[in-house]
Parts: C-alpha cells; sequence; structure tokens
C-alpha cells in the first residue's frame, strides 16, 4: 500500500534522511521510532508529498507521489506534527471545508462527518473556534480530518502527543481497530505505544534505518531477552552461583540481590539450546534436584528502551559499549 | 474529482474566513470611507460641475497601494505560519489549484468592497446624465488594477511567512509598477535618461493602461497586459511554494 524506496531528503548541503526504504500493507500499522532529528517527520512529509524527495521514489497504492500526486494524495489520511488548522474556523465548518475538499458531497459529506465527531468525541466543541480550543482538542480534531474519508492509507505523525490517558488509550484501540483494514504509520516517542498497537517497527538514527522487524524482534536485540530470574528462598547467592557454575547453558549469572533468607539471581543463556522456556526449567529442575526452595522464576522479555538507546546511541564507542553490556 | 469543485471548496473557505475575522468589516469601512473622504473632499467631486466619476477612480491606485496589500498579506504566509499549508498542500489538489483558489476568492472580496461604491454611481445618475460606458469601464479597470496588486501581494505573501514583511513587500512593487508610468515621475526621468528607456520601462507600468480604462475604452491590450502581469505573479507564486518543498 505505501512504498517508500531509497528516500533522500537533503536541506540545502544538510542531509535529514539518508537512503530509507520500507513497505507497509494493508492491516499493518508500522511504528516509526527514533530520536529527536531523526528524520522522521521529514520522511513523512515526503510519503505525504508535502516535500518532494531529493531521491527515490513514494508510490501509495501504485500511484507515484509526485508523478500522480492526486491519485496518491486522495489515498492518504495524514495527521502533521503538532496538528495544524485554520485556527478561525469552527470545528464542525473545518471539518466541512475538509469533506468538500475530499469530493465528499451532500448526504456523504454530513455523515462523514458526524461520523468523525463522534469518533473523536468531539460533540461538545463542535461550534468553537478552533483556536480557542486546548491542546488535546486541537489534536483530535486534526486527527478527525485525517480519517474523515476513509482513507486506505493513514500517516499519522505523533498521534497521541498531548492526549490525556483516557484519550490516549481510545486512540490506541483506535487506530488498533483500523489496522485490521488499513495500512498506518505512525511516529512515536512512547516505546510502550508501540508495544501496544505497532505490527511493525522501523527505527531511524541521523537520517538512516537502523532497525526493521516486529516489535518482539526489537525485544529480541535486547541482551535481557531470554534471561531466567529466579528467587532462592533460604539460600544464599554463592551457593547458588556455586551449582550453576559448569552448566553448559548459562552464559554468566549475575546476582540481584542477597539479603538472608533469599537471593535473587539472573541466568544468561548460551547457545540455541537455551532459548526460552528450555533455561527457566533447568534453573528449576536444578533448584527440584538440590531441594532448593524457588518462589519466583522469570523469562525476560527485554526492555525497548534499552535497545532503543543502544541503537541510536549518538557515538559509536558509546553504542558498542552498550551492545557489549 | 474535478478542478473546478475543488477550487470552489477552497476559494468558499477562503472566503468565509474573511468574514470570519473582523478584518473584512474593517477593511470595507475603511475602504469606503477613505474613497468617500478623496472623492468629496480633496477632489471636489461637486465643484467639477461634471456628471462623472473619474474623481473617484483617480484615487483608486493610491487607495489599492495599502489597502490591497493588507488583504494579500495573509494569503500564504498565514498557512506557512500556522503550519495548516502542510494540510493544504497535502489534500489531493494541485498547488495550482490552491494558488487559483486563494486568488478568486481575495478578488471576489476586493470586487465585493468595489461594488459597495454603487452610491456613487446613484449620486452621478441623480446629480446629471453621466456616460455609462465611461462609468462601466471606469469599475472594469479598477477591478483589474485591483486583480494586478493582489496578484503582486499573494506572490510576495508566498516569499515568507512574516505578514509584516509580505505587506512591506508588495507595498513596495506596487509601488514600482505604479511610478514607472505615472507621468510626473516619467517626466522627472526624461532630463537624464533618455527617451526610450523612460517608455521603456513605463511599458510594464499598470498606470498607462488604468488611465486608458478611465477614459471610457476598454482596449484589449489594457486587458491582456493586466491578465499578463497577474498570471506572470501566479505563476510565481507557483514557483515560490514548488521550490520550497524541494528545498
Ligand atoms: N524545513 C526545514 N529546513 C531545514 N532543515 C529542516 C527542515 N525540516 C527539518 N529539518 C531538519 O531535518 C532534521 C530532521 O527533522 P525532523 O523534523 O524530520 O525530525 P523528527 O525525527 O521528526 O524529530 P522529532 O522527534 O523532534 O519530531 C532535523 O535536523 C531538522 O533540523
Ligand atoms: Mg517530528
Amino acid at each position: 500500500m505505501i512504498k517508500a524506496e531509497h528516500l533522500v531528503k537533503y536541506f540545502g548541503p544538510k542531509l535529514a534522511v539518508n537512503d530509507v526504504s520500507f513497505t507497509v500493507g494493508r492491516g499493518e500499522v508500522l511504528g516509526f521510532l527514533g530520536p529527536n532529528g531523526a528524520g522522521k517527520s521529514t520522511s513523512m512529509r515526503m510519503i505525504t508529498g508535502f516535500f518532494a524527495p531529493s531521491a527515490g521514489t513514494v508510490t501509495i497504492d501504485g500511484h507515484d507521489i509526485v508523478n500522480d500526486s492526486i491519485a496518491a494524495k486522495a489515498c492518504i489520511g495524514y495527521l502533521p506534527e503538532n496538528a495544524p488548522a485554520y485556527p478561525e474556523m469552527t470545528v464542525q465548518r473545518f471539518l466541512n471545508f475538509m469533506a468538500a475538499v475530499r469530493g465528499l458531497r451532500g448526504r456523504a459529506a454530513t455523515e462523514a462527518v458526524e461520523k468523525v465527531i463522534e469518533t473523536c468525541f468531539l460533540q461538545s466543541v463542535r461550534r468553537q473556534p478552533i483556536e480557542t480550543l486546548s491542546k488535546g482538542f486541537r489534536h483530535r480534531t486534526c486527527f478527525a480530518q485525517a480519517i474523515l474519508h476513509d482513507p486506505p492509507a493513514l500517516v499519522l505523525d505523533e498521534p497521541t502527543d498531548g492526549l490525556d490517558p483516557n484519550q490516549k488509550h481510545e486512540m490506541r484501540n483506535l487506530i488498533k481497530r483500523m489496522g485490521r483494514s488499513k495500512a498506518i504509520i505512525l511516529s512515536t516517542h512512547i516505546l510502550e505505544e508501540v508495544d501496544a498497537v505497532c505490527s511493525r517497527v522501523i527505527i531511524i538514527d541521523r537520517g538512516r534505518l537502523v532497525f526493521n522487524g516486529t516489535p518482539a524482534d526489537l525485544r529480541g536485540k535486547s541482551d535481557l531477552a531470554g534471561a531466567v530470574t529466579a528467587r532462592f528462598l533460604g539460600q544464599s547467592a554463592n551457593t547458588v552461583r556455586e551449582a550453576f557454575r559448569d552448566q553448559a547453558a548459562v552464559a554468566r549469572v549475575v546476582t540481584i540481590s542477597d539479603e538472608d533468607g533469599a537471593a535473587v539471581l539472573r541466568f544468561y543463556p548460551r547457545g540455541e539450546a537455551a532459548g526460552p522456556p528450555n533455561l527457566a526449567r533447568l534453573v528449576a529442575e536444578s533448584a527440584k534436584s538440590r531441594g532448593w526452595l524457588v518462589d519466583q522464576l522469570r523469562t525476560e522479555e527485554g526492555a525497548l528502551d534499552a535497545v532503543f538507546h543502544a541503537l541510536t546511541a549518538s557515538d559509536t564507542g558509546a553504542k558498542e559499549k552498550e551492545v557489549a553490556a | 474529482m474535478s478542478t473546478c469543485r475543488s477550487i470552489y471548496a477552497v476559494a468558499k473557505r477562503e472566503l468565509v474566513s474573511y468574514f470570519d475575522s473582523p478584518v473584512a468589516y474593517v477593511f470595507i469601512i475603511i475602504f469606503l470611507a477613505l474613497n468617500g473622504f478623496f472623492t468629496f473632499m480633496v477632489s471636489d467631486f461637486f465643484a467639477r460641475g461634471q456628471a462623472d466619476l473619474r474623481p473617484m477612480f483617480f484615487w483608486h491606485p493610491w487607495l489599492y497601494l495599502i489597502l490591497v496589500p493588507a488583504v494579500g498579506m495573509r494569503l500564504w504566509a498565514e498557512e506557512r505560519r500556522s503550519g495548516s499549508m502542510e494540510l493544504l498542500l497535502t489534500l489531493p489538489i494541485t498547488a495550482w489549484q490552491a494558488i487559483v483558489a486563494k486568488f478568486l476568492a481575495a478578488w471576489l472580496f476586493l470586487a465585493l468592497a468595489l461594488a459597495l461604491t454603487f452610491p456613487m454611481v446613484i449620486t452621478v445618475c441623480v446629480l446629471g446624465d453621466p456616460d455609462g460606458g465611461a462609468i462601466v469601464s471606469g469599475y472594469v479597470g479598477s477591478l483589474l488594477l485591483a486583480g494586478v496588486y493582489l496578484a503582486v501581494s499573494m506572490a510576495m505573501s508566498s516569499l515568507t511567512r512574516s505578514q509584516v514583511v509580505s505587506f512591506v513587500c508588495s507595498v513596495v512593487v506596487c509601488l514600482l509598477l505604479v511610478l514607472a508610468g505615472w507621468p510626473p515621475v516619467t517626466g522627472m526621468f526624461e532630463k537624464w535618461a533618455g527617451r526610450w528607456l523612460v517608455d521603456g520601462v513605463a511599458a510594464f507600468s499598470v498606470m498607462p493602461h488604468f488611465e486608458d480604462m478611465q477614459r471610457g475604452v476598454i482596449d484589449s491590450r489594457d486587458v491582456i497586459y493586466c491578465a499578463s502581469v497577474i498570471v506572470f505573479f501566479l505563476f510565481f507564486t507557483a514557483v515560490v511554494i514548488r521550490n520550497r518543498r524541494r528545498v
């Protein structure tokens, strides 16, 4: 549905986006991650036809965004960063206008506008000028505009920015629901959001693509992923460490805490055979054979923020250190 | 979707937004007040003893010089500042359609303000027996002049996100267009610049064409002149907007 190939964008001599390629199909929600200034918004502006790429192509449903821009743009709903709108217009008039330019007329237009007002909870402010709205409502108005014409492709630049926790939750559910039939790209700084709604993740750092995969793949890059944390009652950490010293499946053991009566240790896996749930089983069985009591046992999923940090840390020295740690 | 329909939708929004803010009313009131002041007080409309509107049209190049840039300055500068340009240009319309729509909306607004000078027409009809042709061609000329100024203002507005900069640049460029062919100025330069040069520059001025139309003749050359200046500046706007997107 959305296909970006070798996108490059220069602002004067400055390279903002450097050879970014990806595709998003219907039924996929793609999360765009990256530090501030990485080039997320710039990429989105190229995808929606606001900026012409310096090199590379974007096609939406087979239409080139530069050469066949009208057809391509008709397929997209776009929520720009900071949710701009016409400040002097009321919410209702703004949406009516958007419906008209999108080619909706008469009943179809009225119905579409009513529907998004309901979906985005704008009933209470429909006659209020947009410049007098609070940030969250302004954001929702602009989002309403993006989904007004039920587009097959959605490009959302920080869709949950400025929303309260309830609205964030609503928004995520809405995106997840729409993601079943549409191709959606969203950028965000909230890593949990990626987990909650995205089926795929892209990370860009200083204009370059540094990761493209599922949220689970991203987690898997963390060396915490697959490690097993266990709490042994009535044992000291040293006793436990001694017992696991020569296990082939255990790369190393780290003591998390060792207070009298209980020791918490983390076991890092070595090799394929130690993948989940084998390592956890191994730890449990070793404990059982020795008659130790284990009251907590957990296979770690890996922390997204650690991986994000490792992938986008600003100098390569720091990056290698992070990955090794 | 048809070209006309998207132009209509954008133009309608633009026109309605004038009336949503006090700008429209302030503009119309000031325009009518100044128009009346210059016509009656400065030109001594009644003392001339002639039933025509030339004392009114005479002032329009100068009146529009301030008022038209005030209408045109926000056309793109405001879109740029508020970020709504990103919405407008990612809609399924071409930049040309957006430009033409905005131009037509603002021009229509100016036409409306001009139409509200109709009491003047009634006055001359009551006082005497005016030449209807001269009045019509005077209005056509005035409207075309407003269109030329507006196209200039729109082009300047596309260059900046500041309305003040946009206003000042528009006034300066419009002033150049007027002065290049205004007899007091051309006469002054003729003394040392050589006739052909002065005439060459004057050919680009809006004044001779405007004065022709005030004499009651709508020559196709005058209309073509205005149309080409308008098209040139709309084209200029399109180039600026396209280059902004390429950066
Ligand atoms: N119009 C512009 N002119 C010049 N440079 C620009 C322009 N727009 C963006 N940039 C530069 O391009 C780079 C990428 O900016 P972009 O807005 O895409 O970042 P981002 O990933 O969206 O960041 P954020 O997380 O802060 O929204 C930045 O260094 C920015 O300064
Ligand atoms: Mg951004």
